[in-house]
């Protein structure tokens, strides 16, 4: 079991990197990797929220939107099928939840509302929230794994923007051409970086 | 027949303020269903559907929506359309369906619909947001379509599903290039694309990004 979760660990961080193997999170990724100290402020927000969602979404596909997954209410409900509402609901959770959780950093850790105040409200439309939630549903995670998929797919998330954003942060010295500068440069950056990220392919514990 | 600002709404989106190009939206789907052309061409359709319909329903009740619970408004919104969208393929299209996967569902946060929803819909009526709508699903279209013809057709030596270059492994001459079926051949095609663009409309270069390396380096990057 320990190796299990460890392997799933390990996974979602280097080999299904959110950002860099499935281009999660994008527009949020090169728009925000311009300085190291606001990438960790983004990267930590996301994965404290995917660490949220990942899990709660999971309660509410197993407890209420699976086929006969509302059995336990009453038997007659064994053949109801509510799967169609998956992406309502896990996006109506996920906005929820960054709402939730915006009002209590705010009220219980001021300095850390300081530091992620603005990034809360942009997370609810990252896709990189909503995909971990539907990868967590394709895949057929059980509770344990999805705790273990969220908070490690945060993780990577994370690693993988603080480090694009590193890099960028030298280039502002380099000289490319006039119209590749900016965006387009990023661009082939982070493609550099996926493959770097390439190399993790195969491992496991 | 257009009036102007129907017609500017419409042209505008396809090379001048280009979605991915300029406006920087909607990436994450555009890099990850374009290793072939009919995913990508279904994407695009399903793109269009849903950006169309959720730009005019949005700007058809923009003046009844509070302004302080608004997207959760507009998400609500587009989720549901997106739900009839995947409905919809997974009836006529199980195949494609199957292969976009997640991502059609993730056509909720695709920025292009929140961006124009809230750029767009919020202030102008339904037929401006309609052509609005299409003009920048047809921005999108061209972007991923240009990508997944260049990936499929080198990666892969075949379009559509066709063979149009015989491959090596199959007794032609073609050799594919297989970084082009990688996920990392679209962030370098994207990017050059970005950059063939800007050679042309050196408008759209950053202003910002053209630093000053002198008084940069004085100042540190903290």
């Amino acid at each position: 079991m320990t190796s299990h979760a460890l392997s799933l660990l390990v996974k979602s961080i280097f080999v299904e990197n959110m950002a860099l193997a499935f281009f999660l999170g994008m527009c949020s990724f090169l728009a925000v990797s311009k300085r190291i100290s606001t990438a960790i402020g983004l990267g930590v927000a996301v994965t404290f929220v995917m660490a949220l969602t990942v899990p709660v979404n999971n309660l509410l596909l197993r407890g209420l939107l699976r086929e006969g997954a509302l059995a336990w209410i009453h038997p007659s409900l064994e053949t109801v099928d509510l799967s169609f509402l998956v992406f309502l609901s896990f996006i109506g959770t996920i906005a929820a939840l960054v709402q939730i959780v915006e009002m209590a950093i705010e009220r219980f850790a001021p300095a850390l509302y300081g530091a992620l105040g603005v990034f809360l409200p942009l997370i609810a439309v990252n896709c990189a929230i909503l995909g971990g939630s539907l990868f967590m549903d394709q895949r057929d995670y059980d509770f344990g794994e999805s705790v273990i998929f969220g908070v490690g797919s945060g993780l990577g998330w994370l690693l993988a923007i603080v480090a694009l954003a590193a890099v960028r942060e030298k280039l502002r010295y380099s000289n490319p051409p006039e119209a590749l500068r900016g965006l387009g440069l990023t661009f082939m950056v982070t493609g550099l970086l996926a493959i770097c990220f390439m190399a993790f392919a195969g491992v496991s514990l | 027949m257009l009036d102007k600002k129907s017609k500017a709404a419409l042209v505008d989106p396809l090379f001048d303020d280009n979605p991915i190009g300029k406006q920087v939206l909607g990436i994450c789907s555009a890099l990850a269903v374009t290793t072939m052309l009919s995913t990508s061409v279904v994407m695009c359709l399903a793109v269009a559907g849903v950006l169309v319909a959720s730009n005019v329903i949005i700007s058809a009740i923009r003046n009844l929506i509070p302004s302080s619970i608004r997207i959760i408004v507009q998400l609500t919104i587009i989720s549901s359309l997106v739900i009839v969208c995947d409905q919809v393929l997974k009836a006529y299209a199980y195949e494609v369906s199957k292969q976009l996967s997640v991502f059609v569902g993730l056509i909720i946060t695709n920025c292009i619909l929140m961006g124009r929803a809230e750029a767009f819909a919020m202030q102008n009526g339904p037929v401006p947001s309609f052509f609005d709508a299409l003009g920048n699903a047809g921005g999108y279209s061209v972007v991923l379509v240009a990508v997944a013809f260049v990936r499929e057709l080198f990666g892969s030596g075949s379009l559509m599903g066709v063979k149009v270059l015989p491959l090596v492994t199959e007794g032609g001459w073609y050799t594919p290039n297989g970084l082009l079926v990688l996920s990392p051949a679209a962030f370098f095609l994207i990017g050059g694309l970005i950059w063939a663009l800007r050679v042309f409309k050196p408008k759209q270069v950053e202003k910002e990004l053209v630093v000053h390396i002198p008084a940069e380096s004085h100042g540190g990057a903290a």
